[in-house]
């Protein structure tokens, strides 16, 4: 503690602050713990936490909700999403730092800071007036085409393409999320040493050979973290998704059907939840959403942790 | 000079707290629904009044619940509630505007106004048992009409809605398989179909998709110029979705001041009568008399001089004979 207290009060005053800005940051997630337990103990009470975590229910009519299908839309959706925008974000974060001249960098810089900063909501009108007729009319269609006979991929693209669905919301999402994962990335692999690159070249290395066995393993811990950070947007995201992707709870194994997330149902239904029950099964699927998050961030960073001690042996 | 500008901010914050007095503002909380016209009769009414009306479109749920806290004025829900849930909450409860859901459907070379559904048919297609356009049953009401074998699309809403309501009360008032089957409510478990987020997502849906159906506001419906289809009412007649259908509709609507004006304008009996229409109602809390009385006040002068705002944006104001019943209402129970 600070024993410098006595000749500079300003010293206690900072550390003071500072201190009380971390607390109530703790406090403040707490408060949201607390609140979402307590509002969701009806439903907890009324539909304990297995039945309510596998049932496939979501009837508000006959008050029998159920979280399955949300949770298998958000899961889906997020994943689907990381796989399109990963590859994409790394590409754009390699072009930056290796391969683009000079004066490209800033435009392009510019560009995925642009991306990230458009409002979430924006993304969701543009999904709904541009990309899903897009992909209803020519996307959807041609990739039916492509994958018909083929047994197991053939199954992902059963249905009429509508536009409306889990293809078009991964679409946006992983736009969406790219930024945080390119930038990230760029700013890791700029951190590579010269010296090191410059030695992988003297022995003859082509540029995709430095990339792919020096630049990529040095920044792995960099790249993982924007990956997280990226992931956690994407599963948290609402508005973007919430207007192309139908909010039908139900189960499918077709990109082209509607699904619905935990969030998407959240922004759907929040305002018109008229009985306790319904309010209360909103807030614990709300919960369930906190706890997922909590528990798929911690993974990444106790990952993170192993791979940066083995580093720093 | 500090003197100086101390002086001025202290006169400054004085004259802020007598002006923040004098203004008055009645704050209101519900249905989305009425937002439109509930803001457009408030800034009239300002004008003239100097009264303010603040209303925070949250949803009917959150306006039943806020007002049962008593945290705002007034209530605002597309969804009445039962005299015996009123007097648990000790509350009051009457019509503002009418306004209705109209089925609109997207097929080739069908006009609006030209295609006949009856209760049987609508209810079998939101149920997934029609799948096509030239099924019997649709044939049978439209012999003329050329339809095509195409499958039907059908759209409803994503979210949680007064207009869903109204929709699932009327399908489940006319068909019992879809009362045992789905039931009625502001959300539902559809059967069949896509969901669209809003009464505009329902109507982009509807107009991008060929060979859909779906189901919009009266107001949707007639700005966005979608294809509205004939229904069959309880007298037997094919009506077309207008202001005179929907003013018939609550002209023979059974408003019951007894009950508290509960009632679902839905499959009214008048000869040509909308059968998908439905009020908005405003909730008062008994004990707030002072407020109430200006509540009251904002909706009588509205009653009086907002019809043609109303019908302006589309809603139904409310026939002659229900305002007066309203007015009894407000008398008999202590208000103005």
């Amino acid at each position: 503690m600070a024993t410098a207290s006595k000749k500079n009060p300003f010293d206690l005053i900072f550390s003071s602050i500072t201190a009380i800005s971390s607390f109530s940051v703790i406090l403040i997630v707490i408060g949201i713990i607390y609140v979402l337990v307590s509002e969701s103990s009806l439903a907890i009470g009324k539909f304990g936490v297995i039945k309510f975590l596998t049932s496939i229910d979501w009837d508000p009519v006959k008050e029998s909700f159920g979280a399955l299908t949300n949770i298998y839309g958000t899961v889906i959706t997020t994943f689907l999403s990381l796989i399109m925008a990963i590859p994409v974000a790394i590409g754009i974060a390699i072009f930056v730092t290796e391969i683009s001249p000079n004066f490209l960098k800033g435009p392009i810089g510019a560009a995925i800071e642009l991306l990230a900063a458009v409002p979430s909501i924006i993304y969701g009108m543009w999904g709904l007036f541009t990309l899903s007729p897009i992909m209803s009319n020519y996307i959807e269609p041609a990739l039916k085409k492509i994958t018909a006979g083929i047994p197991l991929v053939e199954i992902l693209f059963r249905g009429t393409p509508m536009g409306i669905d889990i293809l078009t919301a991964s679409v946006i999402l992983s736009i969406m999320i790219i930024p945080f994962t390119a930038s990230i990335s760029r700013d890791s692999f700029n951190l590579t040493p010269a010296v090191v690159k410059e030695s992988a070249y003297a022995l003859g290395a082509t540029k995709w050979e430095v990339v792919k066995n020096v630049v990529i393993p040095y920044s792995k811990l960099g790249v993982f973290g924007g990956i997280v950070l990226s992931l956690g947007r994407a599963l948290g995201e609402t508005m973007a998704v919430a207007f192309v992707l139908g909010n039908n709870h139900r189960i499918t194994t077709s990109l082209l059907d509607a699904a619905a997330t935990i969030t998407v149902t959240l922004a759907n239904e929040f305002t018109e939840a008229d009985k306790d029950i319904y309010l209360s099964s909103l807030f614990y699927l709300a919960l369930v959403l906190f706890v997922m998050s909590f528990i798929i961030l911690a993974i990444a960073k106790f990952f993170l942790l192993k791979a940066e001690r083995r580093y720093s042996r | 000079m500090k003197a100086f500008m101390r002086l001025i901010l202290a006169i400054t914050l004085f004259l802020s707290f007598t002006h923040v007095e004098a203004a008055e503002t009645l704050n209101g909380a519900g249905a989305t629904f009425p937002y439109p016209v509930y803001g457009a009769w408030a800034y009239d009414y300002n004008r003239i009044t100097g009264v303010k009306l603040n209303y925070q479109s949250i949803g009917s749920g959150g306006g039943i619940r806020q007002i049962t806290e008593r945290t705002v004025d007034f209530g605002a829900s597309d969804a009445p509630l039962k005299t015996e849930q009123l007097q648990k909450d000790k509350l009051l409860q009457f019509p503002a505007v009418i306004g209705g859901v109209v089925p609109v459907v997207n097929i080739a070379g069908v006009k609006a106004g030209e295609m006949k559904l009856d209760p049987g048919a609508l209810c079998k297609i939101y149920l997934g048992e029609i799948k096509y356009w030239d099924d019997n049953k649709i044939k049978t009401l439209n012999p003329k009409m050329n339809l095509p074998h195409s499958e039907i699309t059908v759209i409803h809403r994503s979210d949680g809605s007064g207009t869903t309501a109204i929709f699932t009360e009327y399908l489940s008032g006319v068909c019992p398989d879809w009362k045992t089957k789905v039931g009625a409510g502001t959300s539902v478990k559809w059967p069949v179909g896509i969901g669209g987020k809003g009464n505009e997502g329902v109507a982009n849906y509807t107009q991008r998709t060929a060979s859909s159906v779906g189901y919009v506001e009266f107001a949707y419906a007639k700005q966005n110029k979608l294809a509205h289809i004939l229904m069959k009412n309880q007298a037997g007649n094919f009506v077309e979705p207008s202001f005179e259908s929907f003013e018939d509709a609550a002209d023979t609507g059974d408003f019951d001041p007894k009950k508290d004006f509960h009632l679902w304008l839905t499959n009214a009996p008048g000869k040509n009568s909308w059968p998908i229409a439905g009020a908005t109602f405003i909730l008062l809390a008994k004990e707030k008399t002072s407020s109430n009385n200006n509540v009251v006040k904002f909706f009588d002068w509205a009653f009086k001089n907002g019809d043609n705002k109303a019908k302006e944006l589309v809603y139904v104001p409310l026939p002659k004979s229900l305002k007066e019943k309203i007015r009894s209402y407000w008398k008999t129970n202590g208000l103005q």
